[in-house]
């Protein structure tokens, strides 16, 4: 490779690097930076980290977050998984593609939007509880927005959408003939999906469930519109920080806090996300 | 057992729907509130929102914003593919490592990283600081996906290009790009679908000008309100007719 050819291929690859350095790389070094100085203080210190440690309503955020993202991604897994065979097998072939299509169609309502119209479903007058209240099974309306129970659902709906899509791709991906062996060798149908089919499922499901994981932690809106202020996740506490009281150390800290724990996410569910390249 | 199975597809459609149903219903609530009882059809708050300033500002920003962020990431994005996969560059799997980098972090943590970033060098909240921050999203999959579609078969042809003496530029924009284009438009489509529905990056980056996702969230706050049904049905009607053209477009190609 002669040196003016190389030179075509640096200059085609530097304005994508170069757009990374400026516009991820270095706000991450500020945000890292700023995360050390902390309000009020001068010079660098932990302070913003320790009072992740002394302040229980900080750790709280925390442990809700977990909470709340693990129940969303066993709940999702599980909720989706049936439905997705159900649709890779027993669904006629010619109007799979329709169904898959209509299973995901409101994925395609904006974010914003979507979490508001959890809210009518959920609300005092809302839907449930007019439809439940004039049939007569309760007497008066229950309270189902703004709290746990409201974020998971509309994290559920969400995520039920994407995983089924990559359960049914996953699905669909396996040769009829595994469970044909095992069907010739013996098993019974449950003996063929506990044993053959699940595990050969089990990469694709990893990698829903790590993407389910991640992008439901790092969610803002969801936890603000459906869950309110009762309770507190970790996106709501960091936009707190900037919002009200413009403390940017503890909002970096408290990101950067967040990030770490998707990492070691990743790191325990990296055996399962070698993704391939086609 | 087959009938409890299609019971139970059903029961996840019922799920997956009921809030769009609910949401699409009360869009045309001729009264004040968007609850049970429903009064309508009625397109007064189809009406209210087409003659809200802000709104319609609103959409124009969105739109603006997502053409040109997503133009951007599809060039960029393309420009570094074909470098990566056309010329042996030292430290290529680190350098492409590094480009797709901010496909693992959040869009919050983005978002604040940028906040911080422009607050210190002095760049105002803008919509030019929302578009920079949905380019730094959306370039990693438009590499993504256009490095993994450079074909060798696609070398070849450039390289005949190359013998007959076309210049660099003249290759890249008259005949890989032209053979790259179901890919381009891939990638181009899906920025603009992530920016187009993007919040938590333009609510942390502009001020007074913003996006669509942002000036909902601004009708949030009072409460429920049909017009918020309105212009959500509305958002979502796009999205669904921009998904539906996506898939005739760039599958329509694939045999049956």
């Amino acid at each position: 490779m002669s040196a003016s050819v190389n030179r075509i291929g640096w200059a085609s690859v530097s304005p994508a690097l170069l757009w990374t350095l400026v516009f991820f790389a270095a706000p991450f070094a500020a945000m890292a930076l700023v995360s050390l100085s902390p309000k009020g203080e001068d010079g660098w210190s932990l302070a913003a980290y320790g009072q992740f440690f002394t302040n229980p309503s900080y750790w709280r955020a925390l442990t809700n977050s977990l909470e709340v993202t693990l129940a969303v991604t066993v709940l999702s897994v599980l909720l989706a998984y049936p439905f997705a065979w159900i649709l890779a097998f027993l669904v006629p072939e010619r109007w799979q593609r329709l169904a898959l299509m209509l299973a995901v169609l409101p994925f395609w309502t904006s974010y914003v939007v979507r979490s508001y119209s959890w809210l009518l479903v959920l609300a005092e007058k809302g839907v449930i509880n007019a439809s439940l209240t004039s049939l007569g099974i309760l007497g008066e309306p229950v309270q189902l927005a703004n709290t746990r129970m409201a974020t998971v659902t509309g994290f559920v709906h969400f995520f039920v959408m994407l995983l089924t899509l990559t359960i049914y791709a996953n699905l669909k991906q396996l040769s009829p003939n595994y469970r044909k062996a095992a069907a010739d060798l013996g098993a019974s149908g449950l003996q063929s999906f506990v044993h053959v089919i699940l595990p050969l499922t089990l990469p694709g499901i990893m990698v829903g469930a790590f993407l389910t994981f991640v992008l439901a932690i790092g969610d803002y809106i969801t936890p603000q519109i459906l869950g309110g202020n009762n309770e507190l996740l970790m996106p709501q506490l960091i936009m707190m920080q900037i919002g009200r009281r413009g403390d940017f150390a503890s909002a970096s800290a408290l990101s950067l806090i967040l990030m770490a724990v998707v990492t070691v996410a990743y790191l325990v569910c990296a055996r399962w996300l070698k993704i391939e390249r086609t | 057992m087959r009938a409890a199975a299609y019971l139970y597809a059903l029961a996840i459609y019922g799920f997956i729907f009921l809030p769009v149903a609910v949401l699409v219903l009360f869009s045309f609530q001729g009264t004040l509130f968007p609850i049970p009882p429903f009064n309508g059809p009625s397109l007064r708050w189809y009406a209210a929102v087409l003659s809200d300033a802000r709104l319609t500002a609103g959409l124009v920003n969105s739109i603006l914003v997502a053409l040109l962020s997503s133009a951007l990431a599809t060039g960029l994005g393309f420009l570094a593919a074909w470098g990566f996969a056309r010329f042996h560059l030292p430290g290529s799997a680190l350098l492409r490592g590094i480009i797709t980098l901010p496909l693992t972090v959040s869009y919050l943590i983005i978002g604040m990283g940028l906040l911080i970033f422009f607050n210190w060098i002095g760049f105002p909240k803008s919509l030019a600081a929302a578009g920079i921050g949905h380019v730094v999203i959306n370039l990693p999959l438009c590499f993504a996906i256009l490095y993994s579609q450079m074909g060798e078969n696609q070398a070849n042809i450039e390289r005949a290009a190359r013998d007959l003496g076309a210049s660099e530029a003249k290759l890249l924009l008259l005949v890989t790009a032209p053979m790259m284009w179901p890919a381009l438009f891939a990638a181009f489509f899906l920025s603009m679908t992530f920016s187009w529905d993007e919040f938590v990056i333009s609510f942390l980056l502009t001020r007074f000008d913003t996006t669509l996702p942002v000036e909902i969230w601004n009708m949030l706050r009072a409460g429920l309100n049909p017009k918020t049904n309105a212009v959500g049905a509305l958002v979502f009607g796009v999205s669904v007719v921009l998904a539906i053209v996506f898939e005739l477009i760039a599958f329509r190609k694939r045999p049956q």
